[in-house]
């Protein structure tokens, strides 16, 4: 596979590294000098001096037999631009872009750059993974696809706690998957109980998550209220 | 007619000023709190005071976006001094705005003629002064 990378700081230079152990044909491209120079030593001829932005220097480095462009440089607009142009104009197969910041996000997908990675919400991610408590955790989300698979864990007081699957009136587009009890898992039926404690997997369309959630967070106070 | 201008430099106050003058209602843009001083229209009066609005925050940012008055838009003029800033912020005004004439400056030819392709106005200075110099010499 041939690979562009732009951008050869932490993550360019790194990634550039780890793909040319892989046996590819890796192309970075650094628009600072001195990086270029450093980096220079160790990847030689597979780094380029030059500005990704500019449609010249990304066709002399042959952007058009790329198999994929990853856009990695400190600057998001310059990321949502190559990638832009890797795919549109060269046709690119494949794309990845990096955002920097996490604001800039919905940016990228009104451009049409997917998947665009960041690592603000990677951190996150794993953040709410190892401390559940926050709530609900983001397993997956397929995007092309509509559908996301979020992981509860069944609140003492919820409405779900201590019922049936077929009792528990989830919107339409939401299911549960799995339930994960004492460090097994298995897949539910109509019939299968829910208990305070369990954690359960339930794939949904996206935006359900607040309806969803409802059912198996403590009512506490809800229940002081009644 | 409602003009954003982002980005005041020398281009983006000088069209900001002619346009307010000309009645529109002018809002500009810009990261730097000082360019405002390049918007006076007389050297001693304030922009706003002259009936211009002014935003101070980077491009990219919604917030900044929204109170600059971008939904309100008829037109939005890309001028900062950066060809990146400019073509993105472009695409955010046309697609998320719904801006219905959006202006933007790029300094690259090659670049300004593929997202012309693309449907964006680009104005290209460069081009421009490339012309320029070449019937100077022919007319020289």
């Amino acid at each position: 596979m041939y690979v562009i990378v732009a951008g050869a700081g932490k993550v360019g230079w790194n990634l550039a590294r780890e793909l040319i152990g892989k046996g590819h044909e890796v192309t970075v491209v650094e628009n600072d000098r001195r990086r270029y120079l450093t980096v220079e030593q160790e990847l030689e001829h597979a780094i380029q001096y030059g500005d990704a932005t500019e449609l010249w220097v990304l066709e002399r480095i042959g952007i058009q037999r790329a198999d994929l462009v990853i856009a990695v440089t400190g600057d998001d607009e310059d990321n949502m631009l190559i990638c832009q142009v890797a795919k549109e104009k060269y046709r690119v197969d494949r794309i990845v872009a990096r955002v920097n910041n996490p604001r800039n996000l919905e940016h990228f997908k009104l451009l049409g750059i997917h998947p665009a990675v960041s690592a603000t919400d990677l951190i996150l991610r794993l953040i709410e993974h190892e401390v559940p408590q926050y709530g609900l955790v983001h397993l997956l989300d397929l995007e092309e696809e509509r559908l996301e698979i979020i992981e509860l864990i069944v609140g003492q007081d919820s409405s779900a706690a201590g019922k049936r699957v077929d009792e528990i009136m989830l919107p339409d587009g939401a299911l549960i998957i799995s339930i994960l009890r004492a460090g097994t898992g298995f897949v539910p039926k109509a019939d299968s109980m829910i208990q305070a404690g369990d954690e359960v997997l339930v794939v949904l369309d996206p935006g359900l998550e607040g309806p969803v959630t409802a059912h198996f967070t403590s009512t506490e106070s809800a229940a002081a209220g009644g | 007619m409602n003009i954003v201008i982002v980005g005041a430099g020398r281009v983006g106050s000088a069209v900001a000023k002619w346009a307010l003058a000309e009645g529109n209602e002018v809002s500009v843009l810009d990261e730097d709190p000082l360019s405002q001083e390049r918007l006076s229209p007389d050297g001693t009066s304030s922009w706003e005071d002259a009936g211009g609005q002014f935003t101070v925050g980077t491009a990219l940012e919604i917030d900044a976006l929204e109170e600059s008055g971008m939904a309100d838009a008829d037109v939005c003029i890309l001028c900062t001094d950066g060809d990146n800033t400019n073509l993105v912020v472009a695409q955010i005004a046309r697609k998320r705005f719904d801006v219905p004439k959006v202006i933007v400056r790029v300094l690259d030819p090659y670049r300004a003629e593929w997202y012309r392709e693309q449907g964006l106005h680009t104005i290209c200075p460069t081009k421009v002064a490339i012309e320029m110099l070449e019937d100077a010499v022919v007319s020289a």
